[in-house]
């Protein structure tokens, strides 16, 4: 995979997903070392191109380059000359005369990582573009599903919130069922996109207890309260009780399914506290698992290709 | 760009029970299952001889054919003494020096050290030793667990054409190869009578016992190129 672009889980086959949580694996054991460091990626340079704020996956990035040694450069946008009005492909091409292994880009933006990929020499990974995919996420959730679960296949996995505008929904939607598992979404119909159940293949719910009757994962969104109150749902209250997990509604869930959240959660909105913080919640261990999966990215990935 | 397959060395790495299909190829087993037994059972002997002490002693087996080898050792070493030494797995693709100017990128495999190396004599143990540059890599991965007091390397088969100055302290057989030749060392797993767990990658390696062990060269100039 040396020099190769990863956009979207959409281009992977199940083969290339595969590789990468099996590489993962492998590289969760660094985590547990004393020295968390191995010399793979020395001498070469991850630049974090980050247009869109982000704390977590950003961080989670820069660990996972300095894990195997790499240089990790954080561009930061604000204080760059992207204020400046320098044009998308111009920040790009001088990025590229910089040399680096592996640029990762943030964009709110659907499609910029893709129209970087077009002009970079460097191999793109895709950190979250507009609504459209969120690929490390995506993965990061299959491997601690495959960890807490012992597999993906024949597994149901529902995923609860605004499916409409979430990336790692549809990174997720496309993961889980090239790996043979059964995806169901639940929220308010104005969370679902008309036409889900036929364009993702998912079987779609507006019924809380209906979509995890015997689910084996459930994994519920962050709500952009700021943004959809109003716009997709009455009030936060109101979808706190009507999709807000807690421990009562996960009954009608298999008994033991797991519960997981990409973060950061509204707490009360989406999880209740106590799931917010304990079994079955598994939201730390997706954190853990991010590192790995990154550095098992940046291993496959870094490097120049075609050259 | 198009997904590389991993090459097939490498797939043959994982499951060297099927060794890559090759036209017109000259094999012949160097040792068998008798003579790899008995090498393993000198090599215990010696190591306890040169050891000044057994209770120290900690193997580490650099995956996949230093596995099976290290466990034989360590059965060997406790009839001798009565102790057990832990028994370590350590890969050694992060450390590798060709990383950068392979087509692929090779898999990883599984690492586990059981407990700390600091000051213990730590013998790693390699199936077939060649060019040295996995034990330079073993070294290295060793360092970052900690300090051994002193690193002894057991090889059963050490084929030549080294290229750093990497010396075998046990040795099962030196074999005069051609560079071009590949040796390939097969130890057939199978199940134990009481094995619980199911068979998955990462199975414990208590669910297998140790069958028939073989080491053989193939000399073909068509031959794929090996790791070494």
């Amino acid at each position: 995979m040396i020099g190769r672009d990863i956009l979207g889980i959409e281009d992977l086959s199940r083969e290339d997903i595969d590789t990468i949580l099996e590489t993962a694996e492998r590289m969760q054991e660094i985590g547990n070392r004393e020295v968390k460091k191995v010399p793979t990626l020395r001498g070469r340079t991850v630049i974090n191109l980050f247009f869109e704020p982000s704390t977590r996956t950003q961080t989670s990035f820069e660990i996972a380059g300095k894990r195997l040694a790499a240089d990790v450069v954080n561009f930061s946008v604000s204080g760059s000359s992207v204020s400046k009005r320098e044009t998308l492909l111009d920040t790009a091409k001088t990025l590229d005369a910089m040399d680096p292994d592996a640029v990762v880009v943030r964009h709110k933006v659907a499609g910029v990582p893709h129209r970087l990929a077009k002009v970079l020499k460097a191999p793109v990974i895709n950190a979250g573009d507009g609504a459209h995919e969120h690929p490390s996420q995506a993965l990061l959730d299959m491997l601690t599903v495959r960890e807490q679960k012992g597999r993906i296949e024949g597994l149901t996995i529902t995923i609860i919130g605004d499916i409409a505008h979430s990336r790692v929904a549809r990174s997720n939607i496309y993961g889980f069922k090239k790996l043979g598992a059964e995806v169901r979404v639940a929220g308010p119909p104005t969370m679902l996109p008309a036409d889900v159940e036929k364009s993702l293949g998912v079987k779609a719910y507006t019924n809380l207890a209906e979509a995890i009757e015997g689910a084996d994962v459930v994994m519920a969104l962050r709500i952009q309260m700021e943004r959809l109150e109003g716009a997709c749902f009455p009030s936060v209250r109101e979808y706190a009780a009507t999709f807000g997990l807690d421990r009562a509604k996960l009954r009608y869930a298999k008994e033991d399914a797991i519960v997981m959240h990409p973060g950061p959660v509204n707490r009360g909105v989406e999880l209740s506290h106590d799931l917010a913080d304990d079994r079955p919640s598994v939201i730390l261990d997706q954190v853990r698992n991010g590192v790995a999966l990154r550095m098992a990215l940046l291993y496959l990935v870094a490097g120049r290709g075609g050259h | 760009m198009p997904i590389t397959p991993p090459s097939a060395s490498l797939q043959e790495d994982r499951n060297p029970a099927v060794p890559a299909v090759m036209p017109r190829q000259e094999e012949r087993v160097v040792l068998d299952n008798e003579s790899i037994r008995r090498a393993l059972i000198r090599i215990a002997h010696e190591i306890v001889e040169s050891a000044d002490g057994t209770e120290r002693l900690y193997l580490v087996a650099i995956p996949n054919g230093g596995v099976p080898l290290a466990r034989l050792l360590a059965d060997n070493l406790e009839s001798l003494t009565g102790l057990r030494p832990p028994l370590g797995i350590l890969d050694t693709t992060l450390y590798r020096d060709d990383l950068s100017t392979r087509g692929s990128r090779p898999l990883l495999r599984r690492t586990e050290m059981p407990s700390s190396v600091d000051d213990r004599v730590v013998v790693l143990v390699e199936d077939v030793v060649s060019t040295g540059r996995t034990i330079r890599a073993g070294m290295d991965a060793l360092m970052d667990f900690g300090r051994p007091s002193h690193v002894r390397v057991v090889a059963l088969v050490d084929r030549g054409h080294r290229e750093l100055p990497i010396k075998i302290d046990y040795v099962g057989k030196n074999i005069p190869t051609q560079p071009t030749d590949k040796v390939v060392f097969h130890a057939v797993q199978l199940p134990a009578p009481d094995a619980t767990g199911s068979v998955g990658r990462d199975q414990s390696d208590e669910d297998f016992t140790i069958g028939e062990l073989e080491l053989v060269v193939r000399s073909d100039s068509e031959t794929l190129e090996g790791p070494e």
